[in-house]
């Protein structure tokens, strides 16, 4: 079974658009197929870091939000 | 003056090799219409085109949208991102919050009518975008500006200084005005057809607005006032009321934001407090906490409070009999706050202040 690399971001309590510049920082480094999982507390980025990734041909897998944070999935596109 | 007088440098011609390449071009997308029209118009004539957005701290993006409840009726999205999946384009969002600074401290050409420095902001934008053309191999920058537009950068006799300050010299086409504008490498190359640019020039945003209709545009950020806080007089008030209080001018990006939300007072020169006007601005700043000496009131529903200074016992109940009168309980007799400092806590109980006492100096 191929094994994915998953990664992690911590963009807690940084306000949009930073979310996005440090999605698209950690994106850029990583290989078409690797997960990144971007961690944030800014609504905001519920709808701009999909944005962005739709932009940029990145797929969303999951979205959760709990009460403070929000997990946003992202699988890395070619 | 000396702005006429500036020669923008000619580009080498392009290699052979790329006559049959599709051209590219970055544009500045600011989310508003004027850079998304320029962008579209490029697309229009076969040309590939990927968006570049600076964020600098003081843009009017997405965030303070998200923030403050009054904006709720307005889409909760970043405008440069919105656009650029309009119009199908790719988009780079770059932080230049350090670099920004030099400009916003020290603008060669001055300040417009409030702390934007235009001028200087257009030629480090362009600059910017021209380090990333370069790098990224593409053949040339668009920007949505239009002669006359803007008072400080938009200007004919602007319009050279920024080509040449940013180093694109006349790789930089302005596609909203380039027919009113000399020939640039792009159109002198043939990668964009000079009779299929536009004339634009002037306040009136009617030919945008007609052009936009043509290409079935019909959803885009209403332009207002400027891009940037910079532009904002209370804003800018705040901003130099900071630098007042510290005794230079400088700032770091938790400064800048914390002057897009709340209630400023400044009640003595050594302190201020920031108080949340509604719930998202009290969450916002609750992200501030460890930094700042902070109050809640726990008698009466009221706004979370930032105490930015050294304060003695005395400067704590002023900030808390000001705070109070900004809480639920301003006619009761007595206030009771909770005080976080250092992440010790303690209550602290006050006589609301008399809402006509407060100097109105007091508030930023
Ligand atoms: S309004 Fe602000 S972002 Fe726009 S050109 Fe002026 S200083 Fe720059």
């Amino acid at each position: 079974m191929d094994s994915v690399s998953h990664h992690s971001l911590d963009a807690r309590n940084l306000l949009c658009p930073m979310p996005v510049i440090r999605t698209q920082e950690a994106v850029a480094d990583l290989v078409p197929g690797e997960i990144l999982t971007v961690r944030c507390t800014d609504p905001g980025a519920l709808s701009d870091v999909p944005a962005w990734c739709r932009i940029n041909g990145h797929e969303i897998v999951t979205t959760e939000r709990n009460d403070d944070e929000i997990n946003i999935t992202i699988k890395v596109g070619a | 003056m000396v702005c006429g007088k500036v020669e923008v440098t000619r580009s080498v011609v392009r290699k052979p090799d790329r006559m049959n390449e599709q051209p590219k071009a970055v544009a500045l997308i600011s989310g508003g219409l004027d850079s998304m029209l320029a962008a579209r118009t490029m697309l229009d004539q076969g040309v590939h085109v990927e968006g570049i957005n600076f964020f600098t701290g003081f843009c009017v993006e997405g965030h303070t949208h998200a923030i403050r409840k009054r904006d709720k009726a307005r889409p909760k999205r970043n405008n440069a991102l919105w656009v650029a999946e309009q119009l199908g384009i790719k988009l780079h969002i770059v932080d230049v919050i350090e670099q920004y600074k030099d400009v916003v401290l020290n603008p060669k050409h001055g300040y417009g009518a409030n702390l934007n420095p235009c001028l200087d902001c257009k030629g480090f934008m362009v600059h910017k975008a021209e380090e990333w053309r370069a790098q990224h191999g593409f053949d040339f920058i668009v920007t949505g500006e239009v002669i006359g537009q803007r008072p400080m950068s938009q200007r004919r006799d602007t319009m050279p200084v920024v080509a040449q300050e940013s180093g694109a010299g006349d790789r930089l086409l302005r596609p909203l005005c380039a027919q009113l504008l000399p020939e640039t490498l792009p159109e002198r190359e043939g990668w964009v057809d000079r009779t299929r640019l536009h004339n634009f020039s002037g306040r009136s945003r009617k030919p945008q607005i007609q052009l936009a209709g043509q290409f079935g545009i019909d959803d885009y950020a209403q332009p207002a006032g400027g891009c940037c806080f910079l532009t904002d007089q209370a804003y800018a008030e705040k901003l130099h009321d900071l630098w007042a209080a510290r005794g230079e001018r400088d700032y770091e990006l938790d400064d800048i934001m914390l002057l897009k939300v709340g209630r400023h007072l400044r009640p003595r020169p050594h302190f201020k407090i920031i108080m949340g006007r509604e719930e998202g601005e009290n969450r916002f700043l609750e992200g501030y906490r460890k930094q700042f000496m902070s109050m809640v009131p726990i008698s009466h529903p009221g706004p979370l409070v930032l105490i930015d200074g050294e304060l003695s016992d005395d400067d704590i109940e002023l900030a808390a009999r000001l705070a109070a009168r900004y809480s639920q309980g301003r006619d009761a007799e007595r206030v009771t706050f909770e005080l976080t400092r250092q992440g010790r806590s303690r209550e602290l109980d006050v006589t609301p202040y008399p809402a006509n006492d407060i100097p109105r100096e007091w508030i930023l």
